[in-house]
């Protein structure tokens, strides 16, 4: 969209002026995705460290 | 393009809506029965490993709670039950439901399959397309045998814990997975008694929808005759002790008992509801025993040693 935009020389809207029930809901949903993300690379950490370096390296 | 997106409405969705769309309380007991297949396997593993497995299972479960809730979002709008689940009511949109959905899925198999083993993962991945693609997309709107066979989706987790502590499956998982099989009609089939006017709404061709009330609780105390025996099973193969035997089949009775006044009721519901509630408490007192007893026989074979 910003491609076409930019192509046709029209001039970017302001966009969506999000309400403070959304932002608050999307901030919430940010920091759930980000804690997630967070757990994900702990447990991967932690994986290794029990299973040793070669945590990936086994037969099918 | 930009019409389209002007259209449409930011989410308000809040991260509570998500976790419903996981189905906690379908999540819970499919990651009890997970853990109690993973702690009776004969094969120790390490905790963080155990722990990565469940985790694994749980967000899997979720995934396909999340799926089914996608596609079902037309009939859970009909239903009383489900109308105020978060599509429906407007609160989280059908694609975002998909996308949350199949991103769990994929990641929960992955991880399972990378950080546990491939024959756990692949069994996630087959419970978790069988619940969407055989039972929510085919069997739950074209026949009342959907809860029958779509069962075998709830029954699988026990078999996914064993296959993530040994790497295969061997009897006594597939004894659990025929113990949840055979209690899921009951269970839901006592549930959709009282509720078969919602199901009827929503075009559901749930068992009292098609066949009446009358057939579905003579299918209800068949099985159930069925399920009281083959709760005792594991003791009967020689996996267990007297102790699981003895609870086993005092509750398989009072199964078997309820299942009769269900049988006999008429006009109320008071039986079904007993029995619906009753089912849950069967079917996790069934597997805490299992693990009472694997436990006992730990610490008195520890104490013998």
């Amino acid at each position: 969209m910003t491609t076409s935009l930019a192509m046709s020389g029209e001039k970017p809207e302001d966009g969506i002026r999000l309400t403070e029930r959304q932002l608050r809901a999307r901030r919430a949903r940010s920091i759930a995705i980000a804690v997630s993300l967070g757990v994900l690379v702990i447990l991967f950490y932690i994986v290794t460290l029990v299973k040793g370096p070669g945590v990936l390296n086994r037969p099918l | 393009m930009s019409a389209m997106l002007s259209r449409a409405e930011p989410s308000i969705a809040s991260v509570g809506d998500y976790i419903e769309l996981m189905k906690p309380r379908v999540m819970s007991l499919v990651v009890f029965t997970a853990f109690v297949g993973l702690m009776i396997a004969p094969v120790h593993l390490h905790p963080v490993i155990a722990l990565t497995a469940l985790i694994c299972i749980a967000v899997g479960a979720g995934a396909a709670g999340a799926l089914n809730m996608w596609y079902d979002a037309d009939i859970d709008a009909r239903m009383t039950r489900t109308a105020a689940r978060p599509i429906p009511a407007g609160r989280v949109l059908p694609g975002e439901a998909l996308a949350f959905g199949v991103t769990l899925a994929v990641f929960s198999v992955v991880v399972l399959g990378l950080l546990v083993n491939v024959t756990a993962a692949a069994l996630l991945a087959v419970t978790i397309a069988f619940y969407i693609f055989v039972y929510t997309m085919w069997l739950k709107r074209s026949t009342p045998q959907n809860i029958v066979i779509g069962g075998a989706a709830g029954a699988l987790p026990p078999m996914i814990g064993w296959a993530a502590a040994t790497g295969s499956v061997g009897i006594e998982p597939v004894l659990l997975f025929l113990i949840i099989f055979f209690w899921t009609p009951p269970h839901f089939w006592a549930l959709s008694l009282y509720r078969s006017a919602d199901y009827a709404r929503a075009g559901v061709p749930m068992l009292p929808v098609v066949a009446g009330l009358t057939e579905t609780r003579r299918q209800i105390l068949l099985y159930t005759l069925v399920l009281a025996p083959l709760g005792a099973t594991p003791w009967l193969l020689g996996y267990t002790g007297r102790l699981y035997a003895i609870v086993a089949l005092a509750a398989g009775a009072a199964m078997i008992a309820l299942a009769l006044r269900v049988r006999s009721e008429q006009h109320s519901h008071a039986a079904s509801k007993q029995m619906f509630g009753f089912s849950i408490l069967y079917l996790f007192v069934l597997f805490a025993m299992l693990l009472v007893d694997r436990a006992s026989a730990a610490w008195f074979g520890h104490l013998a040693a």
